[in-house]
């Protein structure tokens, strides 16, 4: 499903974020990218995210070059194709959090009821239905977490991207999304993980890709660990 | 370079389109704002200036040549307090003829060699100086001058031995006024002298008691009973003050809108810029700047770009200014060579002094700032204000990207307020000057209407038109021909006849009048058209000035036998100053029966070819000693150049607004650029997040529109009305009323143009910026 062959990053004249990296991911998979500051993974995600483009190499999603990309091309992508969670949420605090939830589909053009539907559903799901009409402010980080993923799920994406997603959560928060992010993907949901969290790589990848210096330095599937 | 140096360095260069609009925003504030004071100090002191550059005559005096000789009045300069005299020069009054046109009038004529003097130095306007017997210059303001197509025409003067006649060979400006008309003095002995003429200035002649101590001092080194008439140039300047105050409002209008935009848009300019900063602040005082340190590096960052535009608006103002004040010199009659120094000075220290004190203020609030509160400071708005605007515009049905944008003013409403407010006056001055351009125009479009005229006289030639003396066109025959020509719609002949009445000193005229059609030459503001005879129209200042109303009857005396006309109507009219009297023919044919039209307005049908229908009546009125003249349908310069300054400085105004819109747009954009991020990442497309830039700023630009509009409206309507009031003049409802509802509608959009404009810039920006990056910043 996901394909980077021979990837190079480079941002100016400093050493490439990213050198010669290929990696195939197959759908199904849950995937955890460990490594240090520095390693590579978060611009690993970005590129399969379609959010930034390879200095050299290519890299592909269900069939889609995403590296050659437009700008529109990339949004359309990330709206049919990737759902993501992100370290510090990301929901916007002056949305209420289904809003927040919504707000993936109505960009793909889906009506404001059907999108309320979905996201009541998805809400519901992830137990925190009861915070509909609220602000995230008012949430705790766990629950905010919660929010952030209904929004990633919202399109059913093929491919949920989550970077250091417990990051920013206290011991029980981070074990409740840990545990959120194992269930999705025992129901068939394809996941990347970025984390240097070697636990949460445990309990919820299949696959462990670690990088170091911009190179995979192992890949490590989890029956072999 | 210290650390203060490099902080202030760095914050100019990294906000590298901040720092351009607080440069333009200014340059364009400072340019309007120079302009604007320019032309307000150009216009409340003309006359002063003019009479300074002209050394004009504190006071003109008339002596009775049998009591005083020329002499005598010679040494009168040497009398006390008296600093400088012209003369004597003789005088005589003649009472010219022009072909067979109507008589023109007693005019006072001098005998002066040369136009250059001490005192009274006259400027001529056209053509040349008097050199020989036989040519006279007119004095160029005077109601006889006739304008550029008066040099060359010979008068005759038939009531003198021998009928003497006068080329003008020139058109010459006094600022004192001191004679309709100036010849050579040898001519005078020809022309029936009464008199003699000094002029005076006198060491102080700033007030009437002044100038009155001045004449008795001149007075008592004279015969008793020699000086016979005088004339201060006190009253002078207060008849030309008039003129003036037909500008004033104006101007002034234009001045107060100017400032107001300066002041609105370079504080929140200049606010938004430091509170931005105060992240930036935080990260500072951490690193041990204090926070007067802190306050000079973002007075510094904000007076850098904003002094660097000031120059450039200093020098845009004064070259804009120059040819300005060219075309206000004519009108004048002043010669103002640029922009005064100290409004110059004035403009650059209260521009400056507004962004320093603005700076100083939201630089030291964010200076006084805890540093842990100051670092703590997010990029985006605080939380919970203008959430109820995200609740509603969520549930419009519109694209969610719409939606998005459409809330965002609420979320900064006190920016939002100014903005509103910088649209609303750039609106308002659109809607201002189109009015404004469109009210003159129909001032002038309100009297002596007509398509074509018809006048007594033979042409010769294209261009050329010769009007002998004593021959008159056979009114009837040319009357048959006007009519028998196709595409006549209908006509009115009119005469002018010289009537007077006990409530007015002096000698007034009456435009006699025949035909169905005069009616359509005038704009009534009050009352009826005449019915018949026995009754008359008149404007504003007749009856102002003989304190009649609508309803009255007047006695008026014409031929000597006095005529009881009843006043039906009062109509926009400036002839004679809008003393000049509308009346049916057989009102005055009882004293003068004499009277018949000696021009024909002619009024086509509609679609005629105005030229083709000349060219055929021309050939038709040929052997009737009538030919057709141009109806009068030139704009006045002093309209055309209203009308100009309008236009330019209606241009910055709506540029300083829509600077003021990118502005904002470029602190929301900064603000939310972390959020731009989040919404790109979950798939927002290039396109919409320029719909979603876009719609952020349309209830801005709908809401100053809307404002905008009718106030713009309101003041055309006042500044209008005020500058018909200053000259005495109450205006039709026509000149007042020069928008259908639609247009206003219309121009009130113009409101979301201009702050689609501003936010397009930075529309495009936030498409483009990198999702990864955006989403980094916090």
């Amino acid at each position: 499903m996901i394909e980077l062959r021979d990837v190079t990053r480079r941002y100016g004249d400093g050493p490439p974020a990213l050198r010669d990296v290929s990696l195939t991911i197959a759908a199904g998979e849950a995937v955890a990218i460990l490594g240090p500051s520095g390693s590579g993974k978060s611009t690993l995600l970005n590129l399969v995210a379609g959010l930034d483009a390879p200095s050299a190499g290519s890299v592909s999603v269900a069939g889609v070059r995403v590296d050659t990309l437009s700008e529109a091309g990339s949004a359309r992508y990330r709206r049919a194709t990737i759902g993501m969670v992100f370290q510090f949420f990301n929901l916007l605090d002056d949305l209420t959090v289904a809003d927040n939830v919504m707000l993936p589909a109505q960009l793909a053009g889906m009506s404001r009821g059907a999108a309320e539907r979905r996201a009541a559903e998805l809400l519901g799901t992830l137990g925190v239905d009861r915070h509909a009409t609220a602000y995230p402010g008012r949430l705790s980080g766990g629950e905010r977490q919660r929010v952030a993923v209904a929004r990633a799920l919202m399109n059913r994406p093929a491919l949920l991207l989550a970077d250091e997603p417990t990051g920013a959560l206290d011991s029980a928060s981070g074990e409740d999304v840990q545990r959120l992010l194992a269930d999705l993907h025992a129901d068939g949901q394809t996941i990347i993980l970025v984390t240097h969290d070697t636990a949460l790589a445990n309990a919820c990848a299949t696959r462990t890709v670690r990088l170091a210096d911009g190179r995979i330095a192992a890949d490590t599937l989890a029956g072999a660990r | 370079m210290s650390a203060l140096g490099r902080v202030v360095r760095s914050g100019v260069g990294r906000r590298r389109v901040q720092t351009v609009v607080i440069g333009l925003v200014v340059a364009i504030a400072v340019t309007s704002s120079v302009l604007g004071g320019t032309l307000l100090v150009a216009s409340t002191a003309p006359f002063d200036r003019a009479f300074g550059q002209q050394h004009g005559a504190h006071l003109t005096a008339h002596f009775d040549a049998t009591k005083v000789t020329a002499e005598q009045l010679a040494a009168s300069a040497r009398a006390a307090g008296v600093s400088g005299a012209a003369g004597p020069f003789p005088t005589a009054t003649i009472d010219p003829g022009d072909g067979d046109r109507e008589p023109i009038g007693p005019l006072l004529v001098a005998g002066r060699a040369e136009p250059s003097g001490g005192v009274d130095a006259v400027t001529l306007t056209r053509g040349r100086w008097a050199t020989k017997p036989g040519e006279i210059v007119l004095f160029s303001d005077g109601r006889f001058a006739g304008g550029s197509r008066a040099v060359g025409r010979v008068w005759t003067l038939e009531d003198l031995p021998g009928a003497p006649a006068l080329t003008i060979v020139g058109l010459a400006r006094s600022i004192s006024g001191t004679a309709g008309g100036w010849v050579v003095p040898e001519q005078i002995a020809a022309l029936r002298p009464d008199g003699y003429q000094m002029l005076y200035r006198f060491t102080a002649a700033g007030t009437g008691a002044q100038v009155d101590a001045g004449r008795a001092a001149v007075a008592a080194t004279l015969p008793a009973g020699a000086l016979t008439a005088s004339r201060s140039w006190l009253t002078t300047r207060q008849e030309a003050a008039g003129e003036a105050a037909l500008f004033v409002p104006f101007l002034m209008a234009f001045g107060v809108i100017g400032l107001a935009m300066a002041v609105l848009i370079v504080g929140n300019v200049i606010a938004g810029a430091v509170s931005t900063g105060t992240h930036r602040i935080g990260v500072l005082k951490a690193l041990g700047f204090s926070p007067g340190q802190v306050v000079r590096a973002h007075l510094a960052q904000a007076l850098i770009p904003a002094s660097v535009g000031a120059l450039l608006g200093l020098v845009a103002g004064n070259a804009i200014a120059a040819p300005v004040l060219s075309q206000t010199n004519d009108v004048y009659g002043t010669s103002d060579s640029g922009v005064e120094p100290w409004v110059d000075a004035a403009v650059l220290a209260g521009v400056l002094g507004l962004v320093a004190v603005t700076a100083l203020v939201a630089a030291s609030r964010a200076g006084r700032l805890r540093t842990v509160d100051a670092l703590a400071v997010g990029r985006t708005p605080s939380a919970g204000r203008g959430r109820w605007a995200a609740r509603l515009t969520a549930r419009i049905p519109l694209p969610r990207p719409v939606t998005l944008g459409l809330a965002h003013p609420f979320a900064r409403p006190v920016r939002s307020a100014t903005i509103v407010a910088a649209i609303a006056f750039g609106t308002a001055a659109v809607v201002f000057s189109v009015g404004l351009a469109a009210s003159l125009q129909r001032v002038q479009d309100a009297e002596g209407l007509a398509d074509v005229m018809v006048e007594a006289g033979q042409r010769e030639g294209r261009d050329r038109v010769e009007r002998p003396a004593g021959t008159s066109m056979d009114t009837a025959a040319v009357l048959g021909a006007i009519t028998a020509q196709a595409g006549t719609r209908g006509y009115c002949g009119t005469v002018r006849a010289p009537v007077s009445t006990p409530a007015l000193t002096g000698e007034l005229e009456a435009l006699a009048t025949s035909g169905g059609n005069c009616a359509d030459s005038y704009r009534l503001v009050n009352g009826t058209w005449y019915t018949g005879p026995g009754q008359m129209v008149v404007a504003t200042p007749f009856l102002t000035r003989t304190g009649t109303a609508v309803g009255d009857t007047v006695t008026l005396t014409s031929g000597g036998v006095p005529v009881a006309v009843r006043i039906v109507g009062e109509a926009f009219n400036t002839e004679h100053d809008g003393l000049q009297i509308l009346t049916p023919i057989e009102t005055l044919t009882a004293a003068q029966p004499q009277l018949r039209p000696r021009e024909f307005r002619v009024y086509l049908t509609p679609g005629t070819d105005v030229t083709h229908y000349s060219d055929e009546l021309d050939v038709a009125l040929a052997p009737l000693g009538a030919f057709v003249g141009m109806a009068e349908r030139g704009t006045p310069e002093a309209i055309l150049i209203i009308n100009g300054l309008t236009a330019l400085l209606s241009l910055l105004l709506v540029a300083v607004a829509a600077l003021g819109v990118l502005n904002t747009v470029v602190l929301e954009t900064r603000e939310r650029v972390h959020d731009l991020g989040v919404h790109k990442a979950l798939g927002m497309a290039p396109r919409q997040t320029i719909a979603m830039v876009i719609a952020s700023v349309v209830v801005t630009g709908l809401i100053g529109g809307a404002l905008g509009a009718p106030a713009g409206l309101l003041l055309q309507r006042t500044i209008v009305a005020e500058m018909g009031w200053s000259a005495g003049f109450r205006l039709p409802e026509s000149v007042l009323d020069t928008y259908h509802p639609a247009t206003l509608v219309v121009f009130g959009l113009g409101g979301l143009v201009i702050a689609v404009l501003g936010a397009l810039l930075l529309a495009g920006w936030a498409a483009r910026t990198q999702t990864a990056t955006a989403l980094r910043t916090e």
